[in-house]
């Protein structure tokens, strides 16, 4: 264990987080974890680490940060056009880094969250099964919170790469997305008003952020006589409540249990799409059935695990 | 022979409690299985018995059991298991559940001082509903309330039921900083701030246990199904269990 970074500005929102801390969310605690699965996976693999590895989740715009100890970095996610001293840095690829350099991170170009992973991983406690930070519950990463200045990164145990790797291709993050969706939990709530919410367009607001992401577009009515809240339930990342305003909220990793009524959850593969989406970008919701939803998961589930193989050294 | 009184509850519990649940689908990898249509103490005992026996006997491609007010959520994997299995599954559980025993609710007791600096909203609460400072805390603390629900913040609980004379309204603007420890009433509800936030709870006392302890094992103290029981405490013996750790 080692110290890796010294963070000179934080960036707009830069976390710790890795696969999530799953086993307390009925005792009010969120699953929390990189909210894009996909690119915080890739990050990992590109510099060797298990997959609970922790990183970096970068945020809207990026940190500066000194490096201390030579190390593999990884950057997926949105490309924020990262610099090492005066140098371009690829994105999906492993990068070695030396110390006494500064690495620059700008402004997301499309999408919005960048992971950073290094060899060894960041090294934090591991808080109830996970390193993931929950700040609103001040709980994991570093202290509970975002990064600071000033704030020294540790990476743990992890061999430098014998060769450079790379994924060959990248995602694109389109400011214009299609969710799949399930209809439910409470479908029978909106009977009349389904149609016009799977054939809207809809924006993302300014108020969209790790707990869920709310969106401005046609209002969902309920039907008649359907009360305006339900009795609190536990909450899915990917279930879009309707509140009485009727504008539909994504609620994402760091929810619990809530008590609006939800029209549709968005099926686990589409949820990368949400965490790359940003304020103003436009989203349509198609409907699928369970059973299409199961079919395209096993699909994405074959294709996350083959991502290994595509991994080239280089 | 059963007297007529005790057949009409018998006859008003199972029309509360759903005998087969109601399925929701929660998108592609969670199912809510729903025993009830409102809040009742009956219903949530359903639920949490069902979460314990279907945590006590695990099944491929189950990954968790969120219990909460009149439902239950299964999170499951979708490569391991699918809807038909698990909602057949739920129903033969239930079957076992009359021969099963599961473990009896616990009640926690949770000390608290009331009023003074520590419960700054004593005096309204008392006001508002006319009754003496020694009422509230009697009828605060003299029956145990039953966790609904427990999320919104790590360990923070939805309890049932609050006596109606203790029923008061929210702070017109919330403080924003409520210690953690905190006991209030909003509205119909009561319940302890497990953490430190923002809160517009009128606030009648505070506990000198940790209720949330992410370095503890467990990190809490209680869950969804036990009681709940506050304790009057002195000022001096909440400034002693706040050192000691222990009541």
């Amino acid at each position: 264990m080692r110290p890796v970074f010294r963070v000179k500005t934080p960036g707009a929102h830069t976390t710790i987080q890795d696969r999530g801390r799953f086993a307390y969310q009925h005792m009010g605690v969120p699953v929390s974890g990189a909210l894009d699965p996909f690119a915080f996976r890739v990050a990992n693999m590109l510099v060797g680490n298990p997959l609970d590895a922790a990183a970096l989740e970068i945020t809207f715009a990026g940190p500066q940060l000194e490096v201390l100890s030579q190390a593999d970095i990884g950057i997926t996610g949105a490309d924020m056009r990262a610099w090492a001293n005066g140098n371009p840095i690829h994105c999906w690829q492993s990068v070695r880094i030396q110390p006494g350099s500064i690495l620059i991170f700008g402004q997301a170009r499309e999408g919005c969250r960048t992971y950073l992973a290094v060899n060894g991983g960041f090294h934090v406690p591991t808080i109830m099964g996970s390193r993931s930070t929950y700040s609103a519950g001040r709980l994991g990463g570093l202290e509970g919170r975002p990064l600071k200045a000033g704030d020294i990164l540790m990476m743990g145990a992890g061999e430098l790469l014998r060769k450079p790797r790379r994924l060959p291709w990248r995602p694109r993050y389109p400011d214009a997305i299609t969710l799949r969706a399930v209809p439910g939990p409470q479908d029978d709530y909106f009977v009349t008003d389904m149609g016009i919410f799977f054939s809207s367009d809809y924006t993302v607001s300014s108020l969209a952020n790790r707990m869920g992401y709310r969106l401005e577009g046609p209002s969902i009515q309920r039907d008649p006589g359907c009360p305006e809240s339900i009795v609190s339930e536990p909450s899915i990342t990917g279930n879009i409540q309707i509140p009485p305003d009727g504008k539909p909220i994504i609620l994402l990793v760091e929810q619990t249990i809530g008590g609006y009524a939800k029209i549709a959850t968005v099926i686990t593969p589409d949820l990368f799409k949400i965490a790359q989406a940003k304020p103003g970008d436009n989203i349509r919701f198609w409907r699928v059935s369970l059973e299409e939803a199961h079919h395209a998961y096993r699909r994405w589930s074959a294709f996350v695990e083959d991502i290994e193989g595509a991994i080239q050294d280089f | 022979m059963k007297q007529a009184g005790g057949e009409e509850k018998i006859k008003n519990m199972s029309e509360r409690l759903y005998h087969v649940p109601r399925f929701r689908v929660s998108g592609d990898r969670a199912l809510l299985v729903e025993y009830g249509e409102e809040i009742d103490l009956v219903v949530n005992e359903r639920v949490c018995a069902m979460a314990e026996l279907l945590l006590m006997h695990p099944f491929p491609g189950l990954e968790n059991v969120l219990p909460a007010y009149r439902s239950l959520c299964i999170v499951y994997d979708p490569l391991l298991t699918g809807i038909s299995t698990l909602k057949n599954h739920v129903l033969k559980m239930q079957q076992k559940l009359s021969r099963l025993s599961t473990a009896p609710p616990e009640t926690i007791e949770i000390p608290v001082a009331y009023g003074g600096e520590l419960g700054p909203d004593m005096d309204f609460v008392s006001d508002f509903s006319g009754l003496s400072v020694g009422d509230v805390i009697h009828l605060h603390s003299c029956n145990p309330y039953h966790i609904h629900a427990i999320g919104f913040a790590p360990g923070f609980c939805y309890l049932g039921e609050l006596d109606p004379r203790l029923r008061t309204p929210r702070l017109e603007t919330p403080r924003t900083l409520v210690p953690a420890g905190s006991v209030g009433i909003a509205e119909s509800q009561t319940g302890v701030y497990p953490l430190a936030s923002p809160g517009g709870w009128r606030l009648i006392g505070r506990t000198p246990l940790k209720l949330f302890d992410p370095a503890r094992t467990p990190p809490f103290l209680y869950k969804t199904g036990d009681k709940i029981r506050f304790t009057p405490v002195s000022r001096s013996e909440y400034e002693r269990i706040l050192i000691e750790g222990t009541p």
